[in-house]
């Protein structure tokens, strides 16, 4: 028989190191999933206002988060920031640090754009009824708000787990990474071991990131029935 | 008709609910308002009429704060309402409002919307108001609705559904804001007809409109608005018969073919 390079994924531990490596992924797009969510939220909300220092300090904050790489983060915090401020801070740490931050400023920007989206008589509808700030936000603006957004941080959700992938380069294992020592201590054993282990990455992302958007559709149908 | 939630009165009781003096208001140093002053009694309905930018709509808005004025004073109930403390929440819970755009919460059903004032506002206790939103309901017609999402409701009926938003806070004056200005027309009876009830149970109402029939048999006052002021008031009959100014003339004769 063929010497089948799937085998490359179940010899050894490797089977296991993988699952390390995509739990490592996952706790970094997790974690700063939920941190830019609610940063984002206060962020977006926030950008409502009418105070010009508050409005120019997100915008630039922003854009740049816009502007400059993921890569190039990774690399300021891991390298720059850490030597600066003299701290020692993991690859890990810094990862979820980067990816907070930045899914924060786009999150925000999602938050911002629903709440400006809706109409204005909404909110003059909501006052006229005597309702206060708050429950303003509360009981009319954010509910349409969440809906409108819904779209948007998906996808920003499914970018963040994807771009994880970066987080190699500050030395950080992650799924991707012991592919590639899977594939390099296999290269006598297995020579078409980075087809079967890429492939088979690309399946466990695959049922990372599909949920997320099945749960999106799942949402829109059922607010729009 | 029996009376839900509506406080009836003699059209003769002569408590004045709000006193308008000599209000102004400007956007952008364009003056809209220029010195309006009125006075509305309990049970009175008044209607608003004048041509498109003539400020009626502002007056409207301001008598509930959702336009700021400059100068002048608004009284509710011998209250001042252009201090700096004014709790307009309070104060719109009492002065209720339907806009044209029958602005219904379009992510709660119909009686999820009729109770958000009741109930976050209001605080008051569930099966109570319910009972009474209940009520309201069948008496426009739409008690079989109360499940239904706005989307699914024909304008008119989003905007019968609207005034028993407004209606159901118990509020002592509303504020109709022309509100059949975006209904298609054969849906304006039914909406024009719920307004006319209410005003035969004595709701003290100031409505703006454009339907010069309902406004001549609804209206106790009327009151005709150019350029930012009042022209003139009269009783409808002899504003629609022989208006004293010419500008009101002119204005009525537009609307005759």
């Amino acid at each position: 028989m063929q010497n089948l390079g799937i085998r490359a994924i179940f010899e050894g531990k490797n089977f296991h190191r993988i699952f390390e490596g995509l739990f490592v992924t996952v706790e970094i797009a997790f974690i700063s999933i939920i941190i830019a969510c609610l940063l984002g939220i206060i962020i977006g909300l926030s950008r409502t206002t009418k105070s010009k220092p508050i409005l120019i300090i997100n915008k630039v904050y922003l854009e740049l988060f816009r502007i400059i790489p993921t890569l190039v983060w990774l690399f300021v915090f891991y390298f720059g920031v850490t030597t600066a401020l003299n701290v020692d801070l993991s690859g890990k740490v810094v990862s979820i640090i980067v990816f907070s931050l930045w899914g924060a400023a786009e999150m925000g920007d999602i938050v911002r754009g629903a709440l400006q989206s809706l109409p204005r008589h909404q909110i003059e509808s909501g006052k006229a009824l005597g309702l206060s700030y708050f429950g303003l936000y509360r009981y009319v603006l954010v509910p349409q708000a969440i809906r409108r957004m819904l779209p948007g941080t998906i996808n920003l959700a499914t970018r963040m787990v994807k771009t994880t992938s970066l987080v190699v380069l500050i030395g950080v294992i992650d799924v991707v990474k012991v592919g590639q020592q899977i594939i390099e201590s296999s290269r006598f054993t297995f020579p078409t071991a980075s087809f079967w282990v890429y492939g088979f990455i690309f399946i466990l992302y695959f049922i990372i990131c599909y949920p997320l958007s099945q749960i999106s559709k799942k949402l829109e149908t059922k607010w729009n029935a | 008709m029996e009376c839900l939630g509506v406080i009836t009165m003699d059209k003769n009781n002569n408590t004045i609910l709000l006193n308008i003096e000599d209000i102004h208001k400007e956007f952008d140093n364009t003056e809209v308002l220029k010195g309006v002053s009125l006075s509305l009694h309990k049970g009175e309905v008044l209607v608003v009429l004048g041509p498109s930018g003539c400020g009626k709509s502002t007056l409207l808005r301001c008598l509930n704060g959702l336009e700021k004025i400059q100068s002048g004073d608004i009284k509710f109930k011998d209250k001042s309402l252009t201090q700096k403390n004014t709790d307009w929440q309070e104060i719109r819970a009492k002065i209720g409002m339907v806009f044209q755009n029958y602005d219904l919460f379009p992510h709660l059903t119909v009686i999820e919307n009729i109770l958000l004032g009741p109930l976050k506002v209001q605080k008051r206790d569930k099966t109570e108001a319910l009972t009474q939103a209940e009520q309201l309901l069948e008496r426009v017609g739409l008690l079989d609705r109360k499940n239904a999402y706005p989307r699914q409701l024909s304008g008119g009926q989003k905007q019968r559904i609207a005034i028993v938003r407004a209606l159901c806070m118990n509020p002592e004056i509303i504020l109709f804001d022309e509100v059949t200005a975006s209904l298609d027309p054969e849906v304006v009876r039914e909406v024009l007809d719920v307004i006319l009830g209410l005003a035969k149970q004595g709701m003290t109402m100031v409505i703006v409109t454009h339907e010069m029939g309902f406004a001549r048999s609804v209206a106790d006052r009327i009151v005709f608005m150019d350029q930012g002021k009042i022209c003139e008031t009269s009783k409808p009959d002899e504003f629609f018969t022989s208006p004293k100014t010419e500008r009101a003339q002119h204005f009525l004769n537009i609307f005759q073919y």
